[in-house]
Parts: structure tokens; sequence; C-alpha cells
């Protein structure tokens, strides 16, 4: 398919149908963006895993880190990473030796690598390039219009408010296939 | 709506705007508290560490005008837009986001008086230094860019004098120096000219004139083209270095093709403090809803009015770039949709005096120093907006001692000339 552009129906629909996630290259630094995605990802209410060998054993906001994919002790809906673009080619490989198999394979803002996205899309994986879960998120959800960033959006439906404040949310399109 | 480019007419309305989620209210409700509580210590500590979006303090953010900024920057094609009080608020934090003591950024002479006065004496106190030019010649530009050159600043339609700016063949400039090209499009809007699409870097806008186009509120706007590459070079360490009131986060690298925007928000209008009030948002947001059909009418209006003045016999000149004989009409034939603006200047034959007696005799055109209300108003430069300014200053912004200024509202043109005919021949 075409990496240039992506419907929002095709990335809400991803982001509405995946809850663990697998965050290859999250930093434990605070400052890092891959530790803004995560913290902000469990805030929605996804699993998230990091997955860094120097953090192996430790904690990411407050979530166990795995040393590889491999490692991980339970299934993955959507592997995110946050590595260069010729490294995101390994981790693709590595993504397609898990059992079960990832729905989606998700490469960060500046990340692109259409090698790997072709092996991947070939075994039915879904791929998103040079984007930011945390981005389309909070786009898809309005969150993003608090920054004065513009969503790309006209709608006349009301946000989905999660159970905190200033929490919106991402509902199911009603006509998914 | 989903995956189709909206048009403009469409944008203006709905951009930005939802149902509020708590009560279904279809107008943008006015969000006039200061604060906003927290969940829990996380929440307030991720909001403050810009980890998560929302809104603490109105300084900062506020939902009201959170619609107002997202609005304005799709209507600009922009990535994210900030609101200020002002649009010298604005002015402010574009340079406090992009210049350092000692660097300088080239402009325009030809500008609204009140942006000439704050880059020549207010920004001098903070040692940023304005390098005039004559930017009808685009090479003037290039020609007086120095290694502490940080922007380039013009008016698509400068104010007063009808002046078009060939804002691609500057962006071009700007492009090959790595430095933004900042357009002041107040006069336009963006109804009539969209200044990214032309290659500049960021848009600047005072929101109390057409945008609000009412006459009622204070406002400005920046606007992030999202379109340069700010760690290319160290010229911009607010937005490519770590930055110690963050923790070391890096502006550029974290927020990406919004970061310019995020700069003048979280550290710029944080701290310099020239916030919009919500009800001013609220004010302005209802104005931009009917921005296409106020254009229409004013642009239509000030034509027919140029072309009445351009035919009588007391008026030296009228510079309007919608007059066929005009300089710089093929600019506007290029770079303005929908008509060339509804401010001009005139001069009238009977010099400074005339001005005087023009402004004074008029009944239904008001004195007064805004531009873009819908009622029409008039003013003489050289004894109010532009008085401070020496006399080449004066001649060189376009508001000799015998020029007048009109804003050309949206009343019936008959009536608009009838004033201006009974004016011109009071005795």
């Amino acid at each position: 398919m075409n990496h240039d552009t992506y419907s929002d129906a095709y990335i809400q629909d991803i982001l509405t149908s995946v809850k663990t996630i697998a965050m290859v290259g999250a930093s434990a630094k605070q400052n890092r963006p891959s530790y803004f995605v995560l913290q902000y990802l469990l805030s929605k209410g996804f699993d998230v895993i990091p997955v860094n060998p120097g953090q192996t054993g430790k904690e990411i906001c407050g979530v166990m880190t795995y040393a590889s994919l491999a490692e991980i002790p339970r299934p993955v809906d959507m592997v995110d990473i946050f590595r260069n673009s010729e490294a995101a080619h390994s981790v693709t490989l590595e993504t397609l030796k898990l059992s079960p198999l990832p729905k989606v394979i998700w490469m960060q803002l500046t990340v692109r690598n259409e090698e790997a996205a072709e092996i991947a899309e070939a075994q039915g994986v879904k791929m998103i390039m040079n984007r930011c879960p945390k981005i389309e998120y909070a786009r898809l959800s309005r969150e993003i219009g608090w920054a004065g960033v513009s969503s790309g959006i006209i709608s006349s439906k009301k946000p989905k408010l999660r159970n905190n404040f200033q929490q919106y949310g991402l509902a199911e399109r009603p006509n998914r296939k | 709506m989903a995956d189709q480019n909206p048009g403009f007419s469409t944008l203006a309305v709905h951009a930005g705007a939802t149902p509020d989620p708590a009560t279904g209210a279809r107008a943008t409700p006015i969000y006039q508290t200061t604060s906003f509580v927290f969940e829990d210590v996380d929440q307030a500590a991720a909001l403050f560490g810009l980890q998560a979006f929302g809104n603490i303090y109105t300084r900062i953010t506020n939902p009201t005008t959170a619609v107002l900024e997202e609005r304005v920057a799709a209507l600009e094609g922009g990535t994210a837009a900030v609101a200020f009080a002002s649009g010298h608020a604005a002015q402010l934090g574009v340079f406090h986001t992009l210049m350092e003591p000692g660097d300088d950024f080239v402009a325009s002479n030809k500008l609204y008086g009140g942006s000439i006065n704050q880059f020549n004496h207010s920004f001098k106190n903070f040692d940023w230094n304005v390098i005039w030019v004559d930017a009808d010649e685009p090479q003037n530009i290039a020609d007086a860019i120095t290694p502490k050159t940080k922007a380039i600043f013009i008016e698509s339609i400068a104010n007063p004098g009808g002046v078009i700016s060939d804002i691609a063949a500057i962006a071009k400039i700007a492009d090959a120096a790595g430095i933004p090209l900042i357009v002041d499009n107040t006069l336009a809007t963006p109804y009539l000219c969209r200044p990214f699409k032309h290659g500049a870097h960021i848009v600047i806008h005072s929101l109390t004139k057409f945008m609000g186009g009412q006459g009622n509120s204070m406002g400005g706007i920046i606007v992030d083209g999202g379109n340069l590459d700010w760690s290319a070079s160290d010229k911009y360490p607010m937005l490519s270095k770590p930055r110690p009131e963050y923790d070391s986060l890096v502006i550029h690298e974290t927020f990406g093709n919004f970061g310019f925007a995020i700069a003048c928000r979280v550290l710029g209008l944080r701290d310099l403090g020239g916030a919009i009030s919500p009800f001013n948002s609220f004010l302005i947001l209802n104005g931009i809803e009917t921005l296409p059909l106020r254009m229409e009418k004013h642009c239509a209006n000030a034509l027919k009015v140029a072309e009445y003045l351009s035919a009588h016999d007391a008026i030296e000149w009228v510079r309007y770039a919608g007059l066929k004989d005009n300089p710089y009409h093929a600019l506007a034939e290029k770079y303005l949709d929908h008509g060339a603006g509804a401010v001009f200047t005139i001069a009238l034959k009977g010099g400074y005096e005339a001005g005087i007696k023009l402004v004074s005799s008029v009944e239904m055109f008001s004195h007064l120093a805004n531009i873009g209300d819908t009622k029409s108003l008039i003013i003489h430069p050289a004894s109010t907006t532009h008085k401070q300014l020496s006399d080449e200053q004066k001649t060189a912004a376009g508001a000799g001692p015998d020029v007048v200024r009109l804003s050309i509202g949206i009343e019936d043109a008959d009536d608009i000339i009838a004033d201006l005919e009974q004016a011109l021949s009071a005795g």
C-alpha cells in the first residue's frame, strides 16, 4: 500500500483494535520522545511493554522492560519502533518471528523502511511508517487541538470523554468491517 | 468529512470546534476560568512536563482559545497556531523564539507604523536589531542578510500603502539562508492570501482587524508552517537545544513540525504573559465564521470606492492594488484571491490641510486608528499612526503628509461613496 498518506479510518481502526503494544527503543529518560509516547499510551489504557536491552529487568513508567521482543512473555498486538530507519528492518524481522504474529508494525516519525514494510505486508501485517501513535491518537481524539495544533478533522460528533479530567478517547468506528 | 479536503468556508465555520463533550453545547463555550483542576499529581506532572495534552492555566492554554488557534491554523494551512493578546504581543512572541541578543532580522521598510516602532525602539532594548530594506526588489533582502540574521519579515499587503510583497521570491531567499520568512497576513487574511502556499514559514496576524472583523476584540496569532528544519543549524537554540525550563527537553525533536508553535507557547507565551482573554477568543472565533462573506463585500466595496476616488478632481492618486494601473496589480493578481483587500491610501491635492479637513468632514466614516471593521474607517496617518516616524520613514511607508488611509466597510457602496463625496466637497 501507499505509505505517503494514511486515511484517518485506517489509523483509527488500528488504534481502536490493538491493546498490547511493544515499544522497541523505549527510553527511561523523562525528556526523550519515546518516554513521552510510552507514558501517553499507558494513560489511554494501552498495555505498553518497553523493549530496551540497556534497561532489562528495570521498570519504565512502572512497567517491566524486556531486552528483546522474543523475551516478552505474552502476545503483542502491535510493535512500535523507536529506532532509526535502518534498524527498523531487523526489528521488523524479529517481529515476524513472534507467535502469535502481531497485527501491526508502527514505525515512528522519521522512521521508514520500505523493504521491511513489503516483507511484513506479505505476511498480512498492517504497516504504518513515519507517524507517531501519540500524535495520531491525540489528533483523532481531538486532544491535540488543546495545544493549538490542527487536527485536520471536521466533525459535529462530540468527543469521547474518558474517565479523568481532560481525557479524550477514541471510539470504534460504527461501520468497521 | 473523513479524508477529503474541506473548502475554506467550511473550515471557517467548523475547524477546531466540536460540540462540548460535557453538555452538547454547539457553540464553542467561553471557558472563562484561570485554571484547570488536576486529576492527581501524576497528571499534573505530565502536563507541566509537556508530556500530556491538556490545560493548566489560561496564560498558557485555554479551551476556547484553542478552538480559535486550531481554526486559524487550518485556514492558513499551517500545522499549529498560538494566540496572543494582540498582534504586537504575537510579534514579540515570534522574535523571542528566534532571536538572541546581538542578532538581527531583515524587514521590509513598508510596514504598519506600529511594527516599525516596535522594531526600531522596543526591540533595541533586547539588542535585537532590525535591518530595513526596500523589499520591492527581493535582492535587497538577500544582500542585507548577515551571519546574525535570524528572520525576514514582510507584510503580504502592507499597511497602509497597498504594497504587495513577492512572497515566493522572498521565500526562496529565506530558504537559501536557512532562516524563516515571517509574513504578517493581517490585511489579506487567509481568504485572500495563504502565504505558506508560496513558501513562507511563519504567518502572524493581528486578529483585531478583518479576522474578528467587527472592531470589538484585540487579538494576535502566530501560525507555524511546519516547513523549516530548525535543527539544520545552531541558529535556533530555543528549538534545537535542550531547554533548562523543561528538564533538557529538545522542543523541535519532540514536537516535530509543530515545534515552533509549541516553543512560542511554552517558552514565549508562558514567560512573556501576553495571553488573550477567552472572551476575546470567542468573539473573534464568531467573526471568523463569516470571514469569506465579509471579505467578498469588503473587497467589492473597496474596488468601487477606489475607482470613484481615482476619477475625483480633489485626489492626486489612489494606491490600491486592485486598480489595473497600480504598479502592484500584477503581484495582487498572483498572490490575492477574491480581491486586493479593503485598506488603501489616497493623496489629496490640497496636502496636509486637505487631509485634516477630509477626516473631520466625514459623517458615516469613523475617524479612528483601527482597520478591518464592518464599518468604514478613515485616518490621517501623518498626524496619528505614523506621527512618530521621521519624514523619510513616513514617505517610505506610504504615509506622507497629504495621505489619508481608508478601511472600507461592508455598508452599501453607494453610501460610502456619498459620504466621501460630501466630505471632499465640504467648504
